[in-house]
C-alpha cells in the first residue's frame, strides 16, 4: 500500500504550471515553468505552411512562439533540432481509448421486450444517450504509450455501445491526471446501427435500428414540447444536439443509409466507414458527408491451396487489391476525410499502411491533413491542436526526417508540453521497436490495379450497361393483352419502352436481333422475395413492427440479382418477413445490376406492408414463446388491437396535429386506413385467412394481396367477393402443419373462381425459375399456358398496382422484357436475353465472356496475391464469406452478428 | 356411389383426423390378365426410343417390347391399351430420399430419418418406411414409382433399402432390401467470415475432422476383421451389419462435396474392396478423369440449387450433371428431399435443357439409378423380363409443361394414381362449381 502511495505522489510532485489547481499535494510542490526553445528545425506548422530551420517556443503546455528570426528569451532549454522535422501531433477521432470494452450480448434472444435499466430512462437500452464518456473515462497508460508512439497526441474516445450512444470527450495522451487532459469532455454525440450492449429484443435488424433511431429523434422532438414525461434519455438526447454528430456506419452502403437518416432531420453526421468508399465513390461524396476511415487494409489472402482458393471470391480479391486506393480516391473526389487507427492490429502498423495509400496515390498533404487538422476540426478541438500556432497546445512530435519517408524515426512526442522521449539513439542498434516505420513497407503497387466493377461483386461491369434501341424480329410474343400470342411478331424497345409490337415492323436506328424461334414475353414479376436485403429481413421483437422499411436496407450488390436476372426475373417485391402479425413496409424494386440502391427501387409504385399469420406469428417452431401472440386468437387481437389504435391516433393528429406524438409504427396503419399503403399479407389456413378478412371488414381496411394463402383454394369465393388478390406457391407443401392440405391445384381454383393469381418465389433459388413455376400450373389443374404465365407476370403486377407500366407486352410499357429459347413455361426454356427499362441487364453470351473474363482476373489477382506473400507481406488464410439468404422464417440477428463480428475481430 | 359417399363422408371429417383421408387409395391387386400397350412413344431407359411401339406384360413382368410399326401382334385375350400419341417411360427412381421417413419436416413426431450416434451401420431405415405416408401417392402422379429409402445422421447413418410406391406396407413395398450403407464423409467445415457460431479456429476444425477420419478407419479395420471372424467372441451389431459390405452385396454410398474429400473417400473404399458411390460430389467435376478410372458413379444433388459461390456460373446447377456425364460418369439424379420427389421428373428436364441429351437425362432417374442401386436386374428400363414398373403420359414427362401420367403400373399392377391433393381439388372444385348452376 505504501508502495502505491509512494509512487503516485511520484507522479504528483512533479507538476506543470497548468496542472490541475484542485489538487493537494503530498509534500513540496515541485512546479516547473517547462519553458523550451527547439531551434533550427523544419517546423511543419500545418499541411500548409512549413518553416525550414525555425524556432519553437513553448511554455508549460502552450505554444508561445514559431517562427525564423526568434530570440530565444532567459531562461529557456535549447534544444537543437537540426536537420530534423517538428509536426503537429496526430490526432485520432476515433478510438475507445480509455473507455471500457461494451459487454456485447450473445446468444438467442431473451424476450426481454422493454429496458432493464434502473431509473427514468428511455425504453431501449440501445438508445443510451445519457451514457457521458467523460464522467466514466480513465487514463490508460499503456494505451497511451502505443499511441504516443505512432505519433498521436489527442484521441477522441467514444464508448462505442449502442444506437445512440452518448458523447465522446477529446483527450490528449499526456499520462496526467484526466482532470488536465480532457480538451473537450463532450466532443460528439455518437451514434451506429449496432444495438450493442442492449439486452432487449428489439430491434434485431438493421432496419429495426433504423426505425429506432429515427422514432427516437420524433421523440426528443415531441419530448421538448410536452410535460408529462421526465425522461432522461430523450433530454440528454435534446442537449447534445449542437455539438459534432459522429456515426459508426460500416460500408458505403451504410454511409448512404445513415446520411439518409442525417437529411430526415436536417442534420450532418461525420460518419466512420471501413474504407471500401472507392466502390461508389460518386454516391459517397453526393452525402456531403465528411468521413473517419481507417486503413486496416485487408491482408492478401494466403492462396498456396488451390482448393481453398475457390472460397475467395473475387469481390474479395478486388478489395484486397483496391483498398489501398480508398483514401487516394477520396481526396481526389474532394471528400473531406480523417483517418484513424481503429481496426488496426496496433496503432503503430498506421505507417506501413500510410505509405501503402501514399504508394497508391494519396498525397502526403491529404495524409497530414486528415491526421491532423480534419480530425481536430471534427471534435471541436481546432482551437487547440492540429497545426503549431502560437497558443495552441504544445502536441508535437519530432522526427528524424520528413514524417512520411521510410527512414523517417519519430523520436519524440510532446503532449501538452510533457516530453517523451520514444527514440535513443544507442537504442537503435538494439532495438527497433521504437521505430514506429515496420521493416518491410508493403511492395509498391507498381502493376496497374485492376478496375472497378459495378456493383463490386463477381459479374459486375466495368462500364455501365446502355439503353439500346432493339427489335426483337420474328419471335413468338407472349403480349399478355387481348392480341394473345402473336407468331412470327416483332417487339421494338426505344427509349427504355416498348415501341411497337406487331408484324414486319420498321427497323429505323434500332439494332435487330434475329428471334426466330425463340419467345418474346414481358419479364417476370416476383410478388415475394427476400433478396437484395441486407442486415435482417425479420423484425420480429415485437408483435408489430409497421415502423421498419425495406426500402432502408436494399443492398445493390447481392449476386442474386444477376442470378434471377438470368431467370427472366425484372421486378421483385422485397418484403419483410413473416414473425410477427404486422412486418414492415415492402419495397418494390427493378434488377437493374449495377445501380446504386436507392436507383433500385419502382419509382413512382404504390407503398406495401407486409402482414403474416399463422405458426410463425405465433412462434410454433422458435423463440421463447413469450411474446404475445401465441394463437391464432392472439393474432386476431394483435391487429385489432393495432388499427383501433391507429384510429385513435388518427383522430388525435387531426384534431391536435403536430403536438401529438409522431408514431412511425401508427402513422403506417394510418396510412392503410387512408389507402395508401396496401396490405400482403403471408396466410396459409382457411381460419386465419377468414378471421383477417373479417377483421379488415369491421376495421375499416382492404386486404390487397393474400400471399402464399396455400389454403385459398377453400375460401376463394370469399376472397372473390372482397377483390383480394392471391399470391401463392405453385408446389409447396408438407414442411410445417400449417401446409398439410396445401394442394398444388390451389392456384388454378383460385383462378378459376376469378381471383387475380400469381405464383411467387420467397426463396432466391425458386425465383431463378418462376416460369416454370408457372407451368405448374398447366400441370396441375390445365390452366391455359396464356394465363399460367400471366401467374408471374401481369398478374403480379395488378396485384402491385404496376400494370399500368410493366407486366404485358404493350406501347408504352416499360421495356422490360425477356427472349426465351422456348416456351416459357417448358423445362426446356432459357432466358437468353433479360432487358429492363431497355437495358440488357442479363445476355447469356455476354455471360459466358464475363466469365472467361472473371477467371483471367482471378488468376491475375492470385498470382498477385503469392507476389506479395514472396515479398513477405502477411496474409490470411482464404475465408468463405457468409452468405445472407433470407425467406420469410429467416429470423437472423443483426445486431448479434455484428456484436459477433465484434467479437471475433478482438480475438485475431 | 356407396363409394363416392365413402371419399366424401372422410373428406368432411375435422381437419385433426385428415390423416385418414386418403384411406380409399388402396394399392392394387396383382396382374391377373396379359395386358399390351400400343402406339405410344417408348423411352427404353436405356437411351433408346421406339417411336410407334408395342409393349407387352404378363404377371407383372415385361413379355414383350419392340417396334409396333414391324411387329405382328397377336392380342387375344389380353387388355390392350392404345397410346398413340403418348410416352411410355420406366418407373423413375428416386435415390437417397427420406420419403416415408418423414411426413412434415417441423413436427418431430413424423421424423424417423435421422438416429443419434456416429457410427449407425446396423440402422435400417426400411422398418420405419411408412407406407400410409400421404406423400408417396403425390410423387408416383408424377412418374415416381420407386425410391431408395435412406437413413441419414452421424458418420456412418445405416442402410438404405429400395421400395415401390404402392404396398400394403413396408414388407410388401422392398424391393432390395439393405441396398447400401450410407456414410457421411467427415468434412471440414469452410472457413467462413462471420456467423453466430463459437469462433474455432481452423486448426481445432481441421484436427477435428483428423481424428473423426482416425475413428471411421478404425471402425472399418475392426469391423472387416470381425467379418472375417468365424464366431466373434463378443457379437457386435454394428460390425455385423457391416458385413455385407466386405462380401461386395452391399455397397458403400459415401456424401462428399469437395474435391479432396471425394478423392480420399473414393480411395477410402477401395483400400477396403468396397463398391462406392459418391452422393452429392459438388466438386466432381473437377476430377472427372480420377472417378472415371475407378469407375465411380455419381448421385448428383438436384439442378435446383444456388451455385456454390457468388462467382460460379449462374447455370452451374443446371449443368453439372450434364458436364459430368458427358465426360463420360454414370450420372443418378437425386434428390435430398421427400414431397419435392415429384419434381424428380423436371430435375432430369432441366439437366436436358443444359446440356446433356434427353434420353440420357431420363437415364439418370431410370436406368442409371437402377444399376447403381443393385436393382437393374428388374428395374430402370422396359426389356424383356423386367417388371412391369412403368407409366403412361400424355406428354414429354420430364417437362411440367406436358407431364401428365394418366396409368401407371408398378410390377404389373395398375395402381391408384388419386392422392390427397387430387381429393381437395375434387372437393373444393365441386364446390364452386355447384356454385355456379
Amino acid at each position: 500500500m505504501k508502495k502505491i502511495l509512494l509512487s503516485l505522489a511520484l507522479v504528483f510532485s512533479v507538476t506543470l504550471l497548468f496542472a490541475q489547481q484542485t489538487y493537494p499535494v503530498n509534500g513540496s510542490y515541485d512546479i516547473r515553468q517547462g519553458t523550451y526553445a527547439f531551434t533550427n528545425a523544419n517546423i511543419v506548422v500545418s499541411a500548409n505552411q512549413i518553416i525550414p530551420n525555425g524556432t519553437l517556443l513553448i511554455k508549460g503546455q502552450t505554444i508561445q512562439s514559431v517562427g525564423t528570426a526568434t530570440s530565444i528569451p532567459k531562461g529557456y532549454v535549447v534544444i537543437d533540432l537540426k536537420g530534423k522535422f517538428i509536426y503537429p501531433s496526430l490526432i485520432d477521432a476515433f478510438t475507445s481509448y480509455g473507455l471500457p470494452e461494451a459487454n456485447r450480448v450473445s446468444g438467442p434472444r431473451q424476450s426481454i421486450f422493454t429496458s432493464t435499466k434502473k431509473g427514468a430512462y428511455g425504453w431501449n437500452e440501445a438508445i443510451r444517450p445519457e451514457t457521458k464518456a467523460n464522467t466514466f473515462f480513465a487514463a490508460d497508460s499503456k494505451k497511451a504509450d502505443d499511441l504516443r508512439k505512432a505519433g498521436f497526441g489527442t484521441v477522441n474516445a467514444i464508448s462505442r455501445d449502442g444506437i445512440a450512444r452518448g458523447t465522446s470527450l477529446a483527450v490528449t495522451l499526456s499520462d496526467e491526471k484526466e482532470n488536465s487532459t480532457i480538451l473537450n469532455p463532450q466532443s460528439a454525440a455518437n451514434y451506429s446501427f449496432s444495438k450493442g450492449s442492449s439486452q432487449n429484443d428489439y430491434p434485431t435488424s438493421l432496419m429495426g435500428a433504423i426505425a429506432l433511431l429515427r422514432q427516437t429523434y420524433y421523440d426528443a422532438q415531441w419530448y421538448g414540447k410536452q410535460k408529462e414525461e421526465y425522461n432522461i434519455s430523450l433530454e440528454e438526447f435534446n442537449k447534445q444536439q449542437n455539438i459534432p454528430q459522429i456515426f459508426e456506419a460500416e460500408g458505403w452502403q451504410n454511409v448512404l443509409r445513415a446520411s439518409k437518416i442525417a437529411q430526415e432531420f436536417g442534420k450532418q453526421y461525420i460518419i466512420k466507414s471501413n474504407g471500401d468508399e472507392y466502390q461508389r465513390i460518386e454516391a459517397v461524396k453526393a452525402t456531403g458527408a465528411s468521413l473517419i476511415i481507417p486503413i486496416n487494409f485487408i491482408k492478401a489472402y494466403d492462396v498456396e491451396d488451390t482448393v481453398e482458393n475457390r472460397n475467395i471470391t473475387l469481390a474479395q480479391m478486388k478489395a484486397w487489391e483496391m483498398a489501398p486506393t480508398n483514401p487516394a480516391a477520396l481526396e481526389k473526389a474532394g471528400i473531406k476525410f480523417s483517418l484513424t487507427t481503429q481496426g488496426l492490429e496496433a496503432p503503430k502498423d498506421l505507417w506501413t499502411n500510410i505509405r501503402t495509400a501514399l504508394d497508391n496515390g494519396l498525397t502526403q498533404k491529404q495524409a497530414l491533413l486528415s491526421l491532423t487538422e480534419i480530425p481536430a476540426g471534427m471534435i471541436g478541438i481546432a482551437d487547440k491542436v492540429g497545426t503549431l500556432e502560437k497558443g495552441k497546445l504544445a502536441n508535437f512530435i519530432i522526427t528524424s526526417d520528413s514524417l512520411f519517408k521510410k527512414e523517417n524515426i519519430i523520436e519524440e512526442n510532446w503532449v501538452q508540453g510533457k516530453r517523451f522521449i520514444l527514440f535513443k539513439k544507442d537504442d537503435a542498434l538494439k532495438d527497433t521497436t521504437n521505430k514506429v516505420i515496420a521493416k518491410t513497407a508493403e511492395p509498391k503497387n507498381k502493376d496497374a490495379v485492376g478496375s472497378l466493377i459495378f456493383p463490386f461483386t463477381a459479374f459486375g461491369n466495368t462500364t455501365p450497361l446502355k439503353q439500346e434501341s432493339v427489335l426483337l424480329k420474328n419471335a413468338t410474343v407472349w403480349t399478355n393483352e387481348k392480341e394473345g400470342i402473336l407468331q412470327n411478331a416483332d417487339v421494338l424497345l426505344e427509349n427504355g419502352k416498348i415501341k411497337a409490337v406487331g408484324k414486319n415492323l420498321n427497323t429505323g436506328n434500332a439494332k435487330v436481333i434475329d428471334a426466330t424461334g425463340k419467345h418474346v414475353t414481358p419479364g417476370i414479376i416476383d410478388e415475394h422475395s427476400h433478396i437484395a436485403g441486407t442486415g435482417g429481413i425479420n423484425e420480429g421483437a415485437q408483435s408489430v413492427s409497421s415502423e421498419v422499411r425495406v426500402a432502408d436496407i436494399i443492398n445493390s450488390e447481392d449476386v442474386n440479382i444477376y442470378r434471377q436476372l438470368a431467370g427472366g426475373v425484372t421486378t421483385s417485391q422485397i418484403l419483410h418477413g413473416s414473425a410477427n402479425p404486422i412486418g414492415g413496409q415492402s419495397q418494390l424494386i427493378k434488377l437493374r445490376w449495377g445501380k446504386l440502391p436507392e436507383e433500385l427501387k419502382f419509382a413512382g409504385a404504390d407503398g406495401f406492408i407486409k402482414f403474416a399469420l399463422g405458426e410463425n406469428v405465433k412462434q410454433s417452431n422458435f423463440g421463447t414463446g413469450a411474446r404475445f401472440p401465441v394463437t391464432r386468437m392472439g393474432v386476431e387481437q394483435t391487429f385489432v388491437d393495432e388499427f383501433t389504435r391507429a384510429k385513435e391516433y388518427k383522430s388525435e393528429l387531426a384534431k391536435k396535429g403536430n403536438t401529438v406524438r409522431k408514431d412511425l409504427e401508427l402513422d403506417a396503419i394510418v396510412e392503410i386506413l387512408d389507402n395508401k399503403r396496401f396490405i400482403t399479407c403471408h396466410s396459409y389456413v382457411q381460419s386465419e385467412i377468414n378471421m383477417l378478412m373479417h377483421v379488415a371488414d369491421s376495421l375499416g381496411f382492404k386486404i390487397n394481396t393474400f400471399t402464399h394463402i396455400l389454403e385459398g383454394y377453400k375460401v376463394a369465393d370469399k376472397m372473390k367477393a372482397r377483390g383480394i388478390n392471391a399470391s401463392t406457391f405453385s408446389d409447396w407443401w408438407a414442411y410445417k402443419m400449417e401446409v398439410a392440405e396445401a394442394i398444388p391445384y390451389n392456384g388454378k381454383i383460385m383462378h378459376n373462381v376469378g381471383i387475380t393469381t400469381a405464383f411467387n418465389s420467397d426463396d432466391a433459388e425458386m425465383a431463378r425459375r418462376l416460369n416454370q413455376e408457372a407451368g405448374k400450373a398447366v400441370l396441375y389443374g390445365g390452366v391455359p399456358e396464356e394465363d399460367a404465365f400471366k401467374f408471374v407476370t401481369l398478374n403480379p403486377a395488378k396485384m402491385l398496382h404496376i400494370d399500368n407500366k410493366v407486366g404485358s407486352l404493350r406501347v408504352g410499357k416499360d421495356a422490360d422484357v425477356v427472349v426465351w429459347s422456348d416456351n416459357p413455361l417448358s423445362i426446356y426454356a432459357k432466358a437468353e436475353k433479360t432487358f429492363v427499362d431497355g437495358v440488357a441487364y442479363w445476355d447469356i453470351d455476354r455471360d459466358a465472356q464475363i466469365r472467361k473474363e472473371q477467371q483471367s482476373e482471378r488468376a491475375r489477382l492470385i498470382q498477385k496475391m503469392k507476389d506479395s506473400k514472396d515479398k513477405g507481406s502477411k496474409t490470411q488464410r482464404p475465408k468463405a464469406e457468409q452468405k445472407h439468404l433470407y425467406d420469410c422464417e429467416t429470423l437472423e440477428d443483426y445486431s448479434l452478428e455484428l456484436n459477433e463480428m465484434e467479437r471475433t475481430h478482438d480475438h485475431e | 356411389m356407396t363409394m363416392n359417399k365413402y371419399i366424401l363422408t372422410l373428406l368432411m371429417l375435422p381437419l385433426g383426423l385428415s390423416s385418414f383421408a386418403q384411406a380409399n387409395i388402396s394399392p392394387a391387386k396383382p396382374q391377373d390378365k396379359k395386358t399390351i400397350v400400343m402406339g405410344a412413344k417408348l423411352h427404353v431407359g436405356n437411351g433408346k426410343v421406339i417411336e410407334n411401339s408395342y409393349l407387352i406384360f404378363d404377371k407383372g413382368k415385361i413379355t414383350g417390347v419392340g417396334d409396333a410399326t414391324v411387329a405382328r401382334i397377336d392380342m387375344t385375350g389380353s387388355t390392350v391399351i392404345h397410346a398413340n400419341e403418348k410416352h411410355i417411360y420406366p418407373g423413375f427412381i428416386a435415390p437417397t430420399t427420406n420419403l416415408g421417413l418423414i411426413e412434415i419436416s417441423s413436427v418431430k413426431a413424423t421424423l424417423d430419418y435421422n438416429e443419434i450416434g456416429d457410427f449407425n451401420p446396423h440402422i435400417r431405415a426400411l422398418v420405419a418406411y411408412n407406407t400410409d405416408s400421404k406423400v408417396p401417392a403425390t410423387v408416383r402422379s408424377n412418374g415416381v414409382l420407386m425410391a431408395q429409402i435412406t437413413p441419414q445422421g452421424g458418420t456412418i447413418s445405416g442402410s438404405s433399402s429400395v421400395v415401390q410406391l404402392d404396398a400394403w406396407n413396408w414388407e410388401d413395398a422392398a424391393i432390395k432390401k439393405d441396398d447400401a450403407m450410407h456414410l457421411n464423409w467427415p468434412v471440414t467445415p469452410k472457413f467462413r467470415n462471420t456467423g453466430n457460431r463459437p469462433v474455432v479456429s481452423a486448426d481445432v476444425l481441421k484436427e477435428r475432422t483428423h481424428n473423426l477420419l482416425n475413428a471411421l478407419d478404425q471402425f472399418f479395420a475392426e469391423a472387416k476383421a470381425y467379418a472375417e471372424t468365424d464366431k466373434p467372441a463378443v457379437t457386435n451389431t454394428r460390425f455385423a451389419a457391416m458385413k455385407h459390405l466386405f462380401d461386395g452385396s452391399q455397397r458403400l454410398f459415401i456424401t462428399a462435396a469437395g474435391e479432396k474429400d471425394i478423392i480420399a473417400a473414393v480411395k477410402f473404399a477401395k483400400k477396403y474392396g468396397i463398391t462406392s458411390v459418391i452422393v452429392g460430389g459438388d466438386e466432381a467435376y473437377l476430377i472427372t478423369s480420377f472417378l472415371k478410372e475407378n469407375n465411380i458413379a455419381i448421385i448428383v444433388n438436384e439442378p435446383h440449387n444456388l451455385p456454390d459461390s457468388d462467382d460460379s456460373d449462374v447455370n452451374m446447377p443446371y449443368k453439372n450433371a450434364g458436364v459430368l456425364a458427358n465426360a463420360g460418369l454414370d450420372v443418378v439424379m437425386g434428390m435430398h428431399s421427400y414431397w419435392q420427389l415429384r419434381n424428380l421428373p423436371f430435375m432430369a428436364g432441366t439437366i436436358a435443357a443444359w446440356g446433356l441429351d434427353k434420353e440420357k437425362a431420363l437415364q439418370t432417374i431410370t436406368l442409371n439409378t437402377a444399376k447403381v442401386l443393385g436393382i437393374d436386374k428388374t428395374a430402370g428400363s422396359l426389356e424383356i423380363g423386367k417388371d412391369a414398373t412403368f407409366f403412361i403420359s400424355a406428354g414429354d414427362a420430364l417437362d411440367m409443361k406436358t407431364n401428365k401420367v394418366e396409368q401407371a403400373f408398378i410390377q404389373g399392377r395398375d395402381i391408384n394414381l388419386d392422392n390427397l391433393h387430387k381429393q381437395l381439388d375434387k372437393k373444393f372444385s365441386d364446390k364452386y362449381n355447384a356454385g355456379k348452376k
